[in-house]
């Protein structure tokens, strides 16, 4: 078995002067407090990588830094899957019994550390370099692609997609530590500056500063335990041009395999943390997971359905849209959230039941997906 | 980037042409270069020229670049073109393209670089 003995959080947004190691060190100390350890404790270290400060060895860097010496060590690289694929790993690991603590870190000054046309320029490099990069596609253009046609063939509409952009920031304003603060409205969405249509500036995750991170246990460290039920990766294609056909995506397989190894359907899914790196990405994560019937998610957001009060309360911090994207600490933080909602530590975003959890993540253009069940045991 | 041995070129090494592979031994057509079939692993397989007929798959306008050279161009429009030979490709079109529309291949320069522009078909 393996649990999440604790969780650790920075503020997302602008923090001036703070180095990646610094954003990694903060969220890891947050995290083993949780948990109950101390440094010594720690016995492995996962984490991911840094656009700003890339390094062939983070793992080892970070542990030096943070004044550890783990028994097992490496970064791990998966894009935005990254965070959740570190956690599988964490798993089978304490699972097999080669460690105890693993402690799973990321944080990145990805604001205030390069400039956001670095940032733009540095992901856009998950394209072919051959076959598409040289064709000037961004990130958002990518997704854009998919959008275009996710919404051709079912029908969704831009005003669809934006009522995810509001929800996100709605639930964002109750976490302090949120980038964003302001209240939007779909008219707000609509109206705001087109970035790669059918994506516009409010479709779009910000670049933040921050760190995320939680440690990954053999036994429970109090008496809540937050257990890790199953979970299960899939990878289809790396570049767009490659990607299979709508019906054939990443998800649908990750969450198929990660019911079976996990024993849950998903109407024993009592929260959802679902990756959102843009607005079309939620929506096809939740229709694909099955949170929603096909061209349906956007109804089931009107309707209340993943608000924090509806029946499938839906990245309660305000997610990648709202809360912020550090890169690999941005879907860290999803975990995070769903630790303390598990745990009733939610404060006043806490929801009525969250004894399944499901999580997911995808890297890439939904190239590469980690699906998780997480379970409450007293 | 390596592209290994190539007989024909393409655009993306200066040549107007779009060039594909196809596989001698299971028939599976691959558009990157690669030195054997991706589908059932079989070495060497045939590079053939594409007629640049397709069909529009998907479209995204890039409005915000994130170079000087790609700025200068925007907006752009990203497309995935279905290609009547049966692969698909990434390219520029017109800013005014959907999905379904066929389109025509011709070339064009953008941000100091030969790349594919797919126009509607003139019927």
């Amino acid at each position: 078995m393996s649990f999440i003995t604790g969780v650790g959080l920075t503020a997302f947004g602008r923090h001036e002067g703070s180095s990646s190691l610094d954003l990694m060190s903060k969220a890891a100390e947050l995290a083993v407090a949780d948990a109950g350890l101390t440094r010594a404790e720690i016995d492995g270290v996962l984490c991911g990588y840094s656009t700003v400060a890339p390094h062939i060895m983070l793992a080892t860097v970070f542990a030096e830094h943070f004044g550890i010496r783990p028994t097992y060590a490496h970064a791990v690289q998966v894009g935005g899957a990254t965070g959740l694929a570190m956690t599988m790993l964490a798993h089978h690991l304490v699972k097999a019994r080669v460690v105890r603590h693993v402690l799973v870190v990321s944080g990145e000054n990805r604001l205030t550390g390069q400039s956001r046309d670095a940032s733009i320029l540095a992901l856009a490099q998950v394209g072919h370099p051959d076959y598409e990069v040289p064709l000037g596609p961004t990130i958002p253009a990518y997704y854009g692609l998919v959008a275009s046609r996710y919404m051709h063939e079912y029908g969704v509409t831009e005003e669809d997609l934006a009522e995810f952009a509001v929800l996100m920031r709605k639930h964002a304003l109750a976490h302090p530590g949120a980038q964003f603060h302001e209240p939007i409205t779909v008219t707000d969405v609509m109206k705001s500056k087109p970035v790669a249509p059918p994506l516009k500036l409010l479709d779009c995750c910000p670049v933040s500063d921050g760190g995320a991170a939680f440690v990954v246990s053999r036994e429970r460290t109090s008496e809540t335990g937050v257990r890790v039920l199953g979970c299960a990766q899939a990878h289809t294609h790396q570049h767009v041009t490659a990607a299979p056909a709508l019906s054939e995506l990443g998800a649908e397989i990750a969450i198929a395999r990660a019911k079976q190894a996990a024993g849950v359907a998903i109407s024993d899914v009592r929260y959802a943390a679902v990756y959102d790196s843009f607005t079309i990405t939620l929506v096809m994560l939740l229709e694909d997971l099955g949170l929603a019937a096909r061209g349906e998610a956007a109804a089931r957001v009107r309707s209340g359905y993943f608000s924090r009060g509806g029946e499938m309360p839906l990245n309660t911090h305000g997610g990648l849209l709202s809360y912020g994207h550090c890169g690999v600490g941005g879907a860290m933080a999803h975990l995070v959230e769903t630790q303390l909602q598990m745990t009733g530590r939610a404060g006043n975003r806490q929801v009525r039941d969250a004894s399944i959890a499901l999580l997911h993540g995808d890297g890439g253009v939904l190239s590469s997906h980690v699906s998780m069940f997480l379970e409450l045991t007293r | 980037m390596s592209h290994g041995k190539r007989a024909l070129a393409d655009w993306t090494t200066g040549a107007e042409a779009i060039v594909y592979q196809s596989c001698a031994a299971c028939g599976s057509l691959q558009y990157f270069h690669r030195s054997f079939c991706r589908a059932c692993g079989a070495p060497d397989p045939i590079e053939k020229r594409a007629s640049g007929e397709g069909t529009v798959y998907a479209a995204s306008l890039v409005v915000r670049a994130a170079t000087p050279e790609t700025r200068a161009h925007v907006p752009y429009n990203i497309v995935l073109v279905d290609t009547v030979e049966g692969f698909r490709m990434m390219a520029h079109g017109d800013n005014d393209l959907a999905i379904g529309d066929r389109v025509t291949a011709r070339f064009s320069q953008f941000a100091g670089r030969l790349v594919p522009y797919f126009a509607r078909t003139k019927s």
